[in-house]
């Protein structure tokens, strides 16, 4: 089919991923903020999670399909992208692009590695098993301590750090993402152009900095 | 005044190219870019040396033929300005300018700063076109166009193919190209017929001549001298959504 | 010899339809058995060859750009004329006729003039039809205005770029023609030499000037539409390639150079501003329309910021000369007018070739907001080149050549006096007589390549055997043998001084001697110089590069030793016409006031030059003109 070949077509998908993909760094970003509320709140919330069975896995699948159009288009068209222009400028010089735009892939790939991790240390909780929730012990209203988990891997400078990097590509992909669908899927006017990229800009720095004040304050201890 | 030019020499299209450092002296700032390398130009050909070849014929903004990428930028500094219609004053006295062709995969380089284009003329045969015959059209005011509709397709009409879109954009995407095009004839009661085989032939195009994709950087709408806005891209990306939709006749 | 142009008899308003009612036929399943080359992709070219591909035939098409879409028809700014009177303003296909029968200053053919008239309704139906983009009223109706003088709106524009979009409509379709392989299209190649076999155009030569290959084609006809050879001026409005080239080619294989003296010195151009310049900008005539011009009464004001000088130290020379013109008279007039003001010493700005074009008063009147709504795009095109606002102080202008109407003779049929050379748009001599109208050049071109040679091609290609002489035939060995030799030859002289100075030597000198006012004297001295600038040329010019190879010097230096050999029937036939008509402008024939003196009674006729070898002069061959519908009279302007 011409969507998954075209030059337009597979910018749509990614576009239309990439939304489905910010729609799930909100709800997730939501989520994980109820770390703040202390253990009742992130406790609650990963119960209820659990408690909607099946539902999960399908909800696991299609961030599978998500990812992996959203990866397979992302890295084909930066591949066919370089092909096109085999040679450079000996004086290079942009104008108005971004760094965010011009490393979009790497960033992606960064995040990709990062999820990878994510999944490893919160999900299948391999990576530092002796704070895993599955090893630790129940909280007081019965259900598994990710509160715990969390709080003791973020005293963890070096996982800290992972985070952040982590966290600061995902600002960066998401700093140029933002605004760019608009204009993939054909709803940018021209008058609007401006205004639509600069609010595209500041949504991606408002994730960022919710992101990272995560495991930056559990660190600093200033929410304990 | 007197500058120094890095100046990109290529013999032929299989050759390897490498920057050349020429004097150019006595300058005048009334002088046009172009009419400063002609003055570079004899002085070699007196010299015996071939002449720094480029291209160039209406040196007034209108024919796209000439295409350099000076300092980085293609057309030069002068934002809106073809380089036959930049001039000196624009640059001072011991300037360092570098002179270079369009780079992209689709624009091989043919001898020094000329390169071929003819795979722009290829996207447009692909479709870039209302399939009406000479003769036995309607008259011109049958179909009433509004006033806002007609600016807007001129506006896109103004398109020179000059190719600096494709030249500055780090994808080496012809979008903002094929765009201006499509937007036009889309918007157009007589381009809306073949709208749908329109986008999907032309974008077609764009892959088989080797051009990148749009990953929206604008570089494009910033380097064109002729000031194509981005926006007719986000057009061309409706049309093409649109060829996704149903039509009334189901098919 | 006495020509015959073979316009139809009878009325002229019924002689265009008459003429495709009586016409054979081509059967449309041998269209494709001929093939057809087109050189030009302009609006004559580009018309013709997608027209003729869209009937069926093989076409191919060549122009010397990267692709057809550049071919200098793209730098007409004003308009485009048809006789549509959607303003109903009293405009008609007769009115439209009658204009340019007098505009043209009673030196065209009455049939051909009617049939251009009459068509001119179909071009912008069918450029509407291809979506070309022309200027339009709140009401969604198309927009005219009046234009170089004329006293109806009949002038249909796209902004400041109305040649621009009309190509752009050509050149889209040649490209669904390209795409249907009804037309090949080969762009970056130079036609160097027409083939005749046995009387009779059956091919072409061109250099391939990526490679510098020769190539031979053969063709069942041979179109022309190559364009204008004002840059034999050197500076000019016309694109840096443009050349006589293939035009002189022809001539020099025994076509008809008719009327080559005619060209149009355009009055709204930007000076000269230095020695190293390589061209001349034009700036729309209808700037005209609110701009004043004038020169300082006194040469010793001349120095002075225009604005400290008075108005009653100033000349407003048109409005003086031509009260009821003013501003608006006609381009030979106001060109001309401008060249006497400076003559006299009283021009503006470096080298003080420049007079005043001041819309001081009209900011006054409607404000600099509408005055930057009307021509902001001019007004800044003005500003990159000179350094100079337009709005704070006057524009200085100049007159610059522009174009040419004369070209290759032709008859009713677009066909030269070879059998199966045709020749269309600028290239021929047909329509404008001795000066073209603003807005008519472009209609001439998409005239004759969308609505003209179709029908008259059909004639001679029913008349022959398609396909009877190929490129295996000696002729086409003997013309790549000729040019492969004088591409040596060029390369070989290794001498001092580079084309663009000889270029120069022979632009200057013609422009002093053959531009704006000629005279016997000067005439006589052109004649003279231009053979010494061509023994220089072939004995002094230095070409670096090789011939098989992109060589743009060896380009310049084939178009140079062209020039140099077309200057001379120039200056001869404006030497031979006794008379001013039009662009012609012969010092010794004008009233006492200084308006041009038109000699019906010996120069109603088209002056056809076959050339006769370099050096040698050329014959004369008149077709004689006869007014039928239009009554001759003195063109008046006052
Ligand atoms: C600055 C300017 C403004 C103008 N404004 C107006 C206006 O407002 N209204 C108006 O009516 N007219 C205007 N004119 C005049 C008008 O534009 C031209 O007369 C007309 O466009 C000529 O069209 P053409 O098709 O005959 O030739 P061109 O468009 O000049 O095409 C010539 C073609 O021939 C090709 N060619 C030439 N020599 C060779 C060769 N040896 N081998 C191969 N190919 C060759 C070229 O590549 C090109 O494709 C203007 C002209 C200029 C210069
Ligand atoms: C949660 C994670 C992610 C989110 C929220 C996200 C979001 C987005 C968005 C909104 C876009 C813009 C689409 C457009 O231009 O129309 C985009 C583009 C892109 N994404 Fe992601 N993405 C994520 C993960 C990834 C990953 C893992 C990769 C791995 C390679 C990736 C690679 C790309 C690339 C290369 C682009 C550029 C395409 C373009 O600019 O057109 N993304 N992303
Ligand atoms: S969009 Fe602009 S830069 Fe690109 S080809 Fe057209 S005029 Fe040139
Ligand atoms: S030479 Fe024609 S646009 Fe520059």
């Amino acid at each position: 089919m011409n969507l998954f070949k075209s030059t337009v077509g597979r910018k749509i998908l990614m576009a239309v991923t990439g939304l489905c993909l910010v729609g799930f760094i909100s709800v997730h970003l939501i989520g994980n903020l109820s770390v703040f509320a202390g253990p009742d709140g992130i406790n609650a919330y990963a119960e209820h999670l659990h408690a909607l069975g099946p539902l999960v896995w399908v909800f696991r699948l299609i961030m599978l399909g998500l990812f992996a159009v959203h990866i397979t288009f992302g890295v084909q068209l930066y591949l066919e992208n370089r092909a096109a222009t085999p040679d450079s400028y000996a004086v290079q010089k942009s104008l108005v692009t971004t760094f965010s735009a011009k490393t979009m892939v790497f960033t992606g790939l960064i995040i990709l590695a990062f999820l990878l991790y994510h999944l490893l240390h919160f999900t299948v909780q391999i990576t530092n098993p002796d704070i895993s929730a599955h090893n630790l012990a129940l909280d007081a209203a019965n259900r598994l301590d990710v509160f715990t988990m969390v709080t003791k891997s973020f005293h963890n400078a070096f996982i800290v750090l992972v985070y952040i990097v982590a966290m600061v590509a995902l600002t960066l992909h998401i700093f140029h993402g933002i605004s760019s669908w608009v204009q993939t899927l054909g709803w940018s006017t021209g008058t609007s152009q401006d205004k639509v990229t600069a609010i595209g800009k500041l949504v991606a720095i408002a994730y960022g900095l919710a992101y990272i004040a995560i495991p930056l304050l559990l660190l600093a201890r200033i929410v304990k | 005044m007197d500058l120094t030019l890095h100046v990109w020499r290529q013999k032929g299209p299989q050759d390897k190219g490498k920057l050349e450092t020429y004097p150019a002296k006595g300058i005048s700032s009334d002088m046009s870019f172009l009419e400063m390398l002609d003055e570079v130009n004899d002085g070699l050909i007196k010299s015996g040396q071939e002449p720094i070849a480029f291209d160039h014929d209406c040196r007034e903004g209108i024919c796209g033929m000439c295409s350099q990428v000076i300092n980085g930028r293609p057309h030069g500094k002068q934002e809106g300005t073809t380089v036959c219609q930049l001039h000196m004053r624009q640059y001072n006295d011991g300037d360092e300018i570098f002179i270079e062709p369009w780079r992209a995969k689709a624009f091989p380089v043919q001898k020094d700063l000329i390169v071929d284009r003819t795979s722009l003329d290829v996207i447009m045969q692909a479709g870039g076109y209302v399939s009406c015959h000479t003769g036995g059209v309607d008259d011109a005011n049958a179909l009433l166009i509004p006033k806002p509709t007609a600016d807007y397709a001129m506006d896109a009409a103004e398109c020179i193919g000059c190719g600096a879109c494709i030249a500055a954009c780090p994808n080496s995407s012809a979008m903002l190209f094929t765009s201006a095009k499509v937007a036009q004839l889309a918007a157009l009661p007589q381009g809306k017929p073949e709208a749908r085989k329109r986008v999907l032939a032309m974008t077609q195009a764009i892959l088989d001549e080797g051009f990148g994709n749009c990953t929206n950087h604008y570089e494009c709408e910033a380097a064109c001298p002729k000031g194509i806005s981005v926006k007719f891209i986000a057009k061309l990306n409706r049309e093409y959504l649109k060829t996704m939709m149903p039509t009334s006749t189901g098919a | 010899m006495i020509l015959d142009g073979k316009a139809p008899t009878g009325p002229v308003e019924q002689s265009w339809d008459n003429y495709r009612f009586d016409q054979k036929l081509v059967n449309p399943s041998n269209k494709r058995k001929y093939k057809i080359l087109v050189v030009g992709s302009g609006l004559a070219g580009g018309a013709g060859a997608a027209s003729l591909g869209e009937l069926g035939y093989n076409v191919d098409c060549f122009c010397y750009q990267d692709s057809p879409r550049r071919a200098h028809s793209i730098g007409a700014q004003g308009g485009i004329n048809a006789a549509k009177n959607y303003p109903s303003d009293g405009d008609s296909v007769y009115r439209l006729f009658y204009d340019t029968v007098k505009g043209g200053d009673f030196r065209s053919r009455e049939a051909d003039v009617w049939r251009l008239a009459q068509v001119s309704n179909n071009i912008i139906d069918q450029c509407v039809a291809q979506g070309v983009p022309f200027a339009r009223d709140y009401a969604g109706y198309l927009d005219n205005r009046s234009f170089g003088g004329a006293q109806v709106s009949r002038t249909f524009y796209a902004r400041g770029q109305t040649g621009q979009q009309l190509l752009l409509g050509a050149y889209s379709a040649l490209s669904r023609q390209i795409k249907n392989k009804t037309v090949t299209m080969h762009p970056r190649t130079e036609m160097l030499d027409l083939v005749v076999v046995d009387g009779v155009a059956k091919g072409i030569t061109v250099r391939n000037l990526m490679t510098g290959e020769i190539e031979s084609h053969w063709g069942d006809a041979v179109i022309l539409a190559t364009g204008g050879y004002v840059n034999v001026f050197y500076l000019s409005t016309n694109a840096m390639g443009s050349s006589v080239t293939a035009i002189w080619k022809a001539a020099k294989k025994g076509a008809y150079m008719a009327n080559p003296c005619y060209t149009q010195i355009h009055p709204t151009c930007i000076p000269v501003h230095g020695d190293a310049q390589s061209k001349l900008t034009l700036m729309s005539e209808s700037l005209r329309n609110d701009g004043r011009i004038w020169v300082p009464k006194n040469a010793a004001d001349c120095e002075k910021h225009p604005s400290e000088i008075p108005d009653d130290a100033r000349d407003y020379y048109l409005e003086r000369k031509y009260p009821s013109f003013g501003n608006l008279a006609p381009r030979d007039i106001s060109s001309r007018s401008a060249k006497e003001a400076c003559d006299a010493d009283l021009g503006v700005g470096p080298g003080k070739r420049g007079v005043y074009l001041d819309f001081k008063d009209a900011i006054d009147r409607v404000s600099e907001n509408t005055i930057a709504e009307r021509y902001g795009n001019l007004f800044d095109m003005y500003e990159k080149i000179t350094d100079e606002n337009g709005y704070e102080r006057p524009m200085r202008i100049y007159p610059a050549p522009h174009y040419n109407m004369g070209g290759l003779w032709v008859d009713y049929e677009c066909q030269s006096n070879i059998p199966g050379l045709f020749v269309l748009g600028e290239a021929n001599f047909s329509v404008h007589g001795a000066n073209r109208l603003g807005a008519s050049a472009l209609m001439q071109g998409l005239a004759d390549g969308y609505f003209v040679i179709p029908y008259t091609i059909a004639p001679y290609l029913a008349s022959i055997t398609p396909g009877a002489v190929k490129e295996d035939h000696s002729e086409f060995k003997k013309s790549v043998e000729d040019i492969e030799a004088q591409n040596n030859k060029l390369l070989s002289i290794n001498g001092k001084k580079t084309v663009s100075e000889l270029h120069k030597e022979l632009g200057t000198m013609m422009w002093e001697n053959v531009g704006m006012a000629r005279s016997d004297a000067s005439l006589k001295d052109a004649l003279k110089r231009i053979p010494e600038i061509r023994d220089e040329f072939w004995n002094n010019v230095k070409v670096t590069g090789e011939s098989k190879d992109l060589n743009q010097q060896l380009e310049n230096a084939g178009r140079l030793a062209d020039f140099l050999e077309f200057a001379e029937v120039m200056a001869e036939d404006a030497l031979n016409r006794e008379e001013s008509c039009g662009g012609h402008f012969r010092t010794e024939h004008q009233t006492d006031d200084g308006e041009a003196m038109r000699d019906d009674e010996n120069f109603s006729y088209v002056a056809a030059w076959e050339f006769k070898g370099v050096g040698v002069k050329p014959e004369l061959h008149k077709e004689p003109l006869k007014f039928e519908r239009v009554k001759l009279a003195v063109r008046s302007y006052k």
